[in-house]
């Protein structure tokens, strides 16, 4: 019972909160341009005004665009529940590890690639190719850094990231590489912009374009738990937590405040490199992913040599 | 010389891959049935059903025998009812080319293969596989190499790993496409048994590069086969190239098992094993039935070209839906069935880094993370593959004119499909039963083992022990799914409108507008440009010198393997034959020096065999 009042908590945690972390990144970008900036809760504005409008679909889509956006959000949720919040173990330790976690993401993915092919738009066959191209080269990478943690810890569990020991030069380059890896599978500046709607440019946003109303809705939301999954994981292994007694009310509260304030450093690094870096062509990702793969290759190897 | 022996040999590896060639051939069978309706004259059809039969028993005998001679001769069979079935539709110039180059790679293999056994003959004297076993542990070390190399060539050109899969891409789209799902789902994977059978079980794992050597040409062979199924643009030579791809998946579960063997570990080599036997049934499972969905769109387009496809999951719902379901089991999505096989591939190289020492801990992790590069491409190529073929609007009148395909047809289909959900929510019992067959195969004593915490979750042991359950997992994105199903449509009360896909503000587009397959690829033909090495041409069609008329642009990659290996080799073949041909200038008396040289040769040599 306990068990699942917090699966249910810890989804309802990851819906409410993390379009604000959207929104304070948004936030944050903009003062750093030097602008005013909308809202911090803008993202759910925006959600709420998609949810009440009605949907226009294309004649040409099949089932596929229909089902799509309920996939994408459950396995966005299904992930979710991969990830240590309220506790050091994740709600469903059992069911699977760091590993999965990336299986499952990439179901979502390849729906929303059908789903944008399903319109028959050039709009959507270009995010699609665009996203499964930027995907499979994220995947080697990803691998790679997964590794090298699990080097350090002898398991794929994410529950094990928590570490009493100090922590090593592996796991810095590690959780660098994996900040980068989310940079790209988030799809932010350098290699997708979400900003913007030129067709040169977009990523995720092509994929998506034909979708309105509550679809729409379902899938950023999607965005927005995928964005808080990656910053959780990298947290969890930049920033590890020695043991804390989490039934003591001041354990409970330093455990809290020490993950809202390392999820927040993370978002503070993101809306710097946004605001610093320009948008790259799209070929020139792969130098930037192939980068992250020497990364985690030098992750591994310090890993190896337990530095 | 002995008398052949015709004892079977039903251990469990043995009836493992006998219940794979059955689990695919029967849904195939059925399928045919459909397939081959209107399609032939109905002597060609007894044919056809002829040649099915003796090539599903000419498999079981390969799997089944105990005497490496037996075992050749049933290998021999199966390859050739198999060539008889590739050139089946004989009218089509293609079938002979793809015929031809199939035989000759074949032999090929063959002849290896023969090597390896008259070496082992040469120790055990006697053909039997347990009187082989035996004498194999007193095989000089030198002698082992070389036998477990000609294994490897044999056997790999059966397998088609890269380079020597080139057959196989011509050979399995022109079959009919119940013999593509079988060769592909099944044939293929005798080659598999072969190098398990006789690599691992009889000659027994010498040293750890044997492993390694096979990793290095596992991985080569996925990317370059899932980078060549990318670029592909016929259904079915794209699931041929993939089929490749998967070969490699299946031999890195096996080259680490043997990596492994050699540097004692029994519980990672019976692990890793596991999990290359768990892929090769799922690629047996989801290859068959993608081809039997690739010839039903044959079947009810004429076409194979991806480019004049499109739409077809409006026109044929039930194949779309089948299609899908082998799609995304190929593409590792959860619960499906590649999803626990890759997992657990990826999960044996993670956990064997971990106890091997020095620089194979890099090594394995590299590889690990080419197979994830592997599946990441794979899943571009089978959203290509999905995507153009059946959704979006028809490209042409093939396309649009399609109807779905008959019962008997669907059938089969529908079968594969259900397994793919099957193997992949059932993966404790799977893997139990895997055990047994690795242990048979090992030889390794697993009843200290075990992979699994209860009849849901599967357990791999570790510093602190990493589980996976598939069932669980399905249901709770099942249970997701419903739920947020049931929360919007109580939340959003406003109606759906249906209107055109946004066409800019111009006018209505159709399927000219719609992204194609070489589109879609483009990509990744830039990414991977050094290898395959693409150029263009095109061509102004002039009506005079002001007016151009039109303008023709082709694209093409250029086929490596084809071009700097096997084009040199054949011409010095050529050439060699031609010198040869001097040797026999029709002179008698020259004749009958060569007798005598023969036998003075045979004389001297005799003694020593």
């Amino acid at each position: 019972m306990i068990k699942i009042s917090l699966i249910i908590l810890q989804l309802l945690f990851f819906i409410g909160v993390a379009p604000l972390l959207s929104g304070l990144i948004t936030k944050l970008k903009n003062n750093l341009r030097m602008r005013r900036g909308m809202s911090i809760l803008q993202p759910y504005y925006n959600l709420i005004k998609l949810f009440a409008k009605g949907q226009v679909v294309s004649g040409t889509t099949s089932w596929i665009f229909k089902i799509t956006p309920v996939v994408v959000i459950s396995s966005a949720l299904a992930a979710a529940l991969l990830v240590p919040v309220f506790i050091f173990s994740t709600p469903l330790h059992f069911t699977g590890d760091f590993l999965a976690l990336i299986f499952i993401f990439s179901l979502g993915r390849f729906f929303l690639a059908l789903a944008a092919l399903d319109t028959g738009s050039a709009f959507g066959g270009m995010g699609s190719s665009r996203e499964m191209f930027i995907s499979s080269l994220v995947e080697p990478a990803l691998c790679l850094t997964v590794f090298s943690i699990f080097l350090q810890f002898g398991s794929t569990d994410i529950s094990v990231f928590k570490s009493s020991t100090p922590i090593s030069v592996s796991s810095i380059i590690g959780a660098i590489a994996l900040f980068l890896v989310a940079i790209a599978e988030t799809s932010r500046i350098p290699v997708d912009n979400q900003e913007t709607h030129l067709e040169l440019t977009m990523i995720h946003e092509a994929m998506v374009l034909e979708y309105s109303g509550g679809a729409l809705a379902l899938i950023e939301l999607a965005a927005h738990i995928k964005q808080m999954i990656w910053f959780l994981l990298i947290a969890q292994i930049i920033f590890p937590v020695q043991a804390v007694d989490l039934s003591s009310p001041g354990g409970l509260f330093f455990w809290t405040g020490w993950q809202i304030a390392r999820v927040l450093l993370i978002a503070g690094a993101v809306s710097l490199v946004e605001v610093s870096v320009a948008k790259m062509r799209l070929f020139r990702a792969i130098d930037f992913l192939g980068f992250v793969f020497v990364l985690g290759i030098i992750a591994s190897i310090c890993a190896i040599l337990r530095v | 010389m002995e008398s052949l022996n015709f004892t079977l040999l039903l251990d469990p590896l043995g009836l493992f891959f006998i219940s794979v060639i059955l689990l695919i051939s029967l849904p195939s069978a059925v399928y045919s049935l459909g397939y081959l309706k209107g399609e032939y004259s109905s002597a060609k059809k007894a044919l056809g059903w002829f040649l099915l039969v003796l090539f599903i028993a000419s498999m079981t005998l390969v799997v089944s025998v105990s005497n490496a001679l037996v075992f050749l001769i049933a290998w021999e069979l199966m390859s050739l009812v198999s060539y008889f079935l590739v050139v089946f539709d004989t009218e089509h110039e293609k079938s002979i080319q793809a015929g031809t180059i199939y035989i000759v790679m074949t032999h090929l293999g063959s002849a290896f293969l023969m090597a390896a056994l008259m070496i082992m003959y040469k120790y055990a004297h006697t053909f039997d596989f347990f009187a082989i076993k035996n004498a194999c542990l007193l095989m000089p070390a030198q002698v082992k190499n070389i036998v477990f190399l000609l294994f490897l060539i044999g056997f790999g050109t059966k397998a088609g790993i890269v380079p020597l899969h080139v057959w196989l891409p011509y050979a399995h789209p022109q079959a009919p496409s119940h013999i593509s799902s079988i060769m592909s789902g099944v044939m293929i994977k005798t080659a598999i048994y072969g190098l398990i059978r006789f690599v691992i079980f009889l000659l027994g794992v010498n040293s750890w590069w044997w492993g390694g050597l096979i990793l290095v040409l596992a991985l080569i062979t996925c990317l370059v086969g899932v980078i060549y199924a990318l670029m592909d643009r016929d259904l079915k030579r794209l699931l041929a190239y993939s089929s490749v791809e998967n070969i490699g998946i299946i031999l890195l579960g096996v080259g680490l098992s043997m990596l492994f063997i050699a540097k004692d570990m029994p519980y990672l080599a019976i692990f890793s094993l596991i999990a290359g036997l768990y892929h090769l049934v799922n690629h047996a499972i989801f290859k068959g039935l993608l081809f039997l969905c690739a010839g039903s769109v044959y079947k009810a387009c004429g076409t194979r070209d991806i480019e004049k496809l499109g739409g077809l999951i409006k026109k044929m719902p039930q194949t779309a839906v089948y299609f899908l379901l082998g799609a995304m089991a190929i593409s590792a999505l959860p619960p499906l069935n590649g999803f626990v096989s890759e997992w657990l591939t990826l999960q044996a190289f993670f956990l064997g880094a971990f106890k091997l020492t020095g620089g194979l801990k890099l090594f394995l992790g590299i590889c690990a993370s080419l197979l994830a590069l592997t599946g990441g491409l794979a899943a571009a190529c089978f959203v290509k593959a999905f995507g153009i073929v059946f959704l979006a609007l028809p490209r042409s009148n093939y396309a649009s004119q399609a109807k779905e395909v008959s019962l008997s047809m669907r059938v089969g289909m529908f079968f594969l499909a259900s397994l793919t959900v099957v193997f992949g929510l059932a993966a404790t019992f799977i893997v139990g039963w895997l055990a047994k067959v690795a242990a048979a195969a090992t030889g390794i004593d697993i009843s200290r083992m075990s992979f699994a915490l209860n009849n849901l979750t599967l357990s791999l042991k570790s510093v602190k022990n990493v589980y996976l359950s598939s069932p669980l997992l399905a249901l709770i994105l099942a249970g997701l799914g419903f739920t947020v199903f049931i929360v919007y449509r109580l939340l959003s009360k406003e109606k759906t409108l249906v209107d055109n896909t946004w066409d800019c503000g111009y006018y209505k587009i159709g399927p000219r507008n719609e992204y194609t397959s070489t589109a879609f690829s483009k990509p990744f033909r830039i990414a991977f440009s050094f290898f395959l090495l693409p150029y263009r041409k095109t061509q102004k069609i002039r009506e005079s010198f002001y007016h151009v008329k039109s303008f023709a642009y082709e694209t093409y990659t250029t086929p490596v393997f084809k071009k700097y290996i096997y084009k040199p080799l054949l011409t010095w073949v050529l050439g060699s034959a031609r010198l040869m041909r001097r040797l026999q200038p029709g002179s008698i008396h020259l004749y009958l020096t060569y007798i005598f040289l023969a036998l003075l040769l045979l004389i001297i040599f005799m003694p020593k065999f």
